[in-house]
């Protein structure tokens, strides 16, 4: 089944988003199967929670800050949930709800907001790049991983997430043009959250839709209902699928809202009405799946109630880094000034520890 | 007098400067209604409306090339890269363009305008949050660069940068942004070019900018205790480099320590020592030592105390300045 045709001759995407599944939970399209929407549903539910706990954990001082993705799970676990075991993510730091649902413990997908470290997991182990903050960064490594899998034979695809405001960077651009040019196995999703922290997009870009970039490159664009759960996985499989195959880049632009504020210490006040939201709660990507599927939250209270309490239990435990390690990963073998700056940096804490 | 911590003190000398000159615009991102994500440019686009302050598209190279077009037209943009590691995509417009204009044009293009970077650490933030990056600019020839370590300097040093012929480069030292201080303005501190005695000693000299600043000032209580007495000097303006009042200093007291945030390996720092090796190598009693951060990537916040120089570790260095040959 191919439900959204890629044209060779690159048709524009339409300016009303691709949608599966509507806002009052019925079908006007063809579904994933019901084993696939079910799993979208469980993780959506699993990942709010997920987002109100590490929010939660911000006021209690365990994280130093959290850039909830409240709202817009349908984007990170929709899309999330398209890629094969082989293929790669490349997330930002709002997405870790996409690398937990990748299968990251979700406490390491922490650690770089709780300030023990800035990546917690093993990249390879789960093919997910660390969380991304420079904004559009990750979209040229994103490239450069797709095109040595090409030039090495593999069959794998990328999925790349980038925020709107991140599309003005001008490394966007780069990835854009050079995913295009090398056709490379490479899926942009471009999570249009509406805001760049206090900025909106229509201070961002004069574009119809952010999709309609992609035409400029060469590549398809797809405009998608980002609160459709069904939507994003069914676009973004097909995108993964085609490039995968040798069909080359496609962008995905996930049409959704930033419900929360930027992050725990961020004041939506100071820039945007409360009611801004409102007509986007309305849309939620969970309350949609609740109406489509029959059964809501409380049919994953349990499993949630077991991962949170873990979650916590883990983040309670004192995250002591040894001051070692600042001087250890710098250079595959720390050089001789390090390596004289990490005894000196011992000899001082040896004092302070007699000292007390 | 009022009370001003240094955000407000820099809101203060915006909002003078787009009064008395007209030619002021001040761009970049979340600096419009936001008010900027360290509330510097708070109030200002209700002020001057949104020709006179404006949120861009996010992009770094854009803002500052863009800057360099009203620049050339006779404006003086200020503009906000929202912290230090995001500067980096400006790089290039920054060492190629700003910093070249003039000379390029054998004098005939001027670039007024002012490049405000929150730099540091000590706020705990994720990484690509605490970065020093002055050395990079610096290293630059055709940058003007400053630093306030003060409430009141920030004032006046932001008046003066926006008032200057030439590109400024204007960091802010981000974990003082709350420190208060009486103040009236808007007094001048004559700060541009010139850097300070902060408080007057006899044996050995801390030279500061930005954050240390205020660490060397309580380091030189501390040192009381140890029986030194130390003289403090804010640069203030890193490039150029006052070396009159620096090396006035250096030849009374005859030992010098360069404090910064960054590390210490082709850091500020280093152009410190050498100059005042150069020009006071008579009056020295002691090799030039320097405190900075270890040669690490900026760390993660549970390790951030550890790279910081802090008043223990400048003493430690104060002692090692070969007082037993007395
Ligand atoms: C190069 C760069 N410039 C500035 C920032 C500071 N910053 C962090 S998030 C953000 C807004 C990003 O908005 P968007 O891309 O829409 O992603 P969202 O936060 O909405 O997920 C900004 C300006 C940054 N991280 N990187
Ligand atoms: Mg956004």
């Amino acid at each position: 089944m191919k439900s959204i045709e890629a044209s060779p001759e690159l048709t524009l995407p339409g300016r009303k988003p691709i949608q599966l599944v509507d806002e009052n939970g019925s079908a006007v399209g063809d579904l994933p199967d019901e084993r696939v929407l079910r799993s979208l549903h469980r993780a959506m539910v699993l990942g709010r929670r997920f987002n109100r706990q590490a929010t939660a954990l911000t006021k209690q001082g365990r994280l130093a800050v959290y850039p909830s993705s409240v709202g817009q799970e349908a984007c990170e676990v929709g899309a999330t949930l398209a890629l094969q075991a082989d293929d790669w993510l490349f997330p930002t730091y709002r997405d870790t709800l996409a690398a937990v649902t990748r299968g990251v413990p979700a406490v390491e997908t922490l650690t770089l907001l709780r300030g023990d470290w800035h990546s917690g997991y093993d990249p390879y182990a789960y093919r997910v790049a660390p969380l991304c903050t420079p904004l559009s960064t990750n979209g040229p490594h994103a490239v450069g991983l797709a095109h040595a899998a090409r030039l090495r034979g593999d069959s794998l695809a990328v999925l790349v997430f980038m925020g709107d405001g991140a599309t003005s960077e001008g490394d966007a651009h780069e990835a854009f043009n050079f995913a295009a040019v090398f056709n490379a196995p490479v899926v942009f999703f471009i999570q249009n959250n509406q805001w760049a922290i206090s900025v909106p997009l229509s201070k961002q870009s004069k574009a119809l839709t952010l999709a309609h970039k992609a035409i400029g490159y060469g590549m398809p664009g797809y405009h998608v209902d980002g609160n459709d759960a069904a939507a994003v996985y069914t676009v973004v499989s097909e995108a993964l699928e085609r490039a995968r195959s040798g069909g080359g880049p496609s962008i995905v632009e996930g049409l959704t809202y930033r419900i929360d504020p930027h992050t725990n210490s961020d004041d939506t006040n100071r820039y945007r009405d409360a009611s801004d939201a409102e007509p986007w709660r309305a849309t939620d990507p969970i309350l949609r799946f609740n109406r489509l599927l029959g059964v809501d939250e409380s049919a994953y209270a349990d499993e949630a109630d077991r991962m949170m309490a873990e979650l916590r239990a883990e983040m309670n435990k004192d995250a002591h880094v040894d001051p070692d390690e600042l001087f250890e990963h710098v250079y595959a073998v720390p050089t001789p000034r390090l390596r004289a700056q990490a005894a000196a940096l011992r000899a001082e804490l040896a004092v302070d520890r007699d000292e007390a | 007098m009022a009370q001003l911590n240094m955000a407000q003190a820099l809101n203060r000398a915006l909002r003078d400067a787009m009064t008395d000159d007209p030619n002021v615009v001040v761009f970049g991102e979340d600096v419009g209604p936001y008010g900027g994500v360290f509330t510097v440019t708070e109030g200002l686009t209700a002020q001057f409306g949104e020709d006179r302050c404006f949120d861009s598209p996010l992009a770094e190279s854009g803002i500052v090339g863009t800057a360099v077009g009203m620049a050339m037209y006779g404006m003086r943009p200020v503009v906000e890269m929202q912290f230090d590691a995001f500067a980096y995509p400006a790089f290039e417009q920054i060492t190629s363009h700003v910093a070249k204009m003039r000379n390029r044009t054998r004098g005939k293009v001027a670039l007024p305008m002012v490049i405000r970077i929150p730099y540091g650490g000590g706020i705990g933030g994720v990484e690509h949050h605490g970065d020093s990056s002055e050395a990079y600019y610096t290293h630059t020839p055709g940058l003007t660069v400053v630093t306030p370590g003060t409430t009141a300097d920030a004032y006046s040093l932001l008046r003066a940068a926006i008032e200057s012929p030439d590109p400024v480069i204007f960091m802010e030292p981000k974990s003082r942004y709350w420190s208060r201080a009486d103040l009236e303005l808007p007094a001048r501190t004559d700060a541009m070019n010139r850097a300070v005695v902060r408080r007057v000693g006899q044996d050995v000299t801390l030279i500061a900018y930005g954050s240390t600043v205020q660490t060397c000032m309580e380091t030189a209580d501390a040192a009381k205790e140890e029986g030194w007495d130390v003289e403090v000097v804010d640069l203030r303006s890193l490039t150029p480099l006052d070396e009159d009042t620096v090396c006035a200093s250096v030849r009374k007291t005859g030992r010098a320590v360069v404090v910064h945030e960054s590390s210490v390996f082709s850091g500020y720092g280093a152009e410190v020592a050498a100059t005042v090796s150069e020009k006071c190598f008579h009056w020295l009693e002691a090799p030039v030592l320097r405190v900075g951060g270890f040669d690490v990537p900026y760390p993660p916040k549970d390790l951030e105390e550890h790279q910081l120089p802090h008043p223990d570790r400048i003493l430690d260095t104060i002692a090692r300045l070969q007082w037993e040959d007395q």
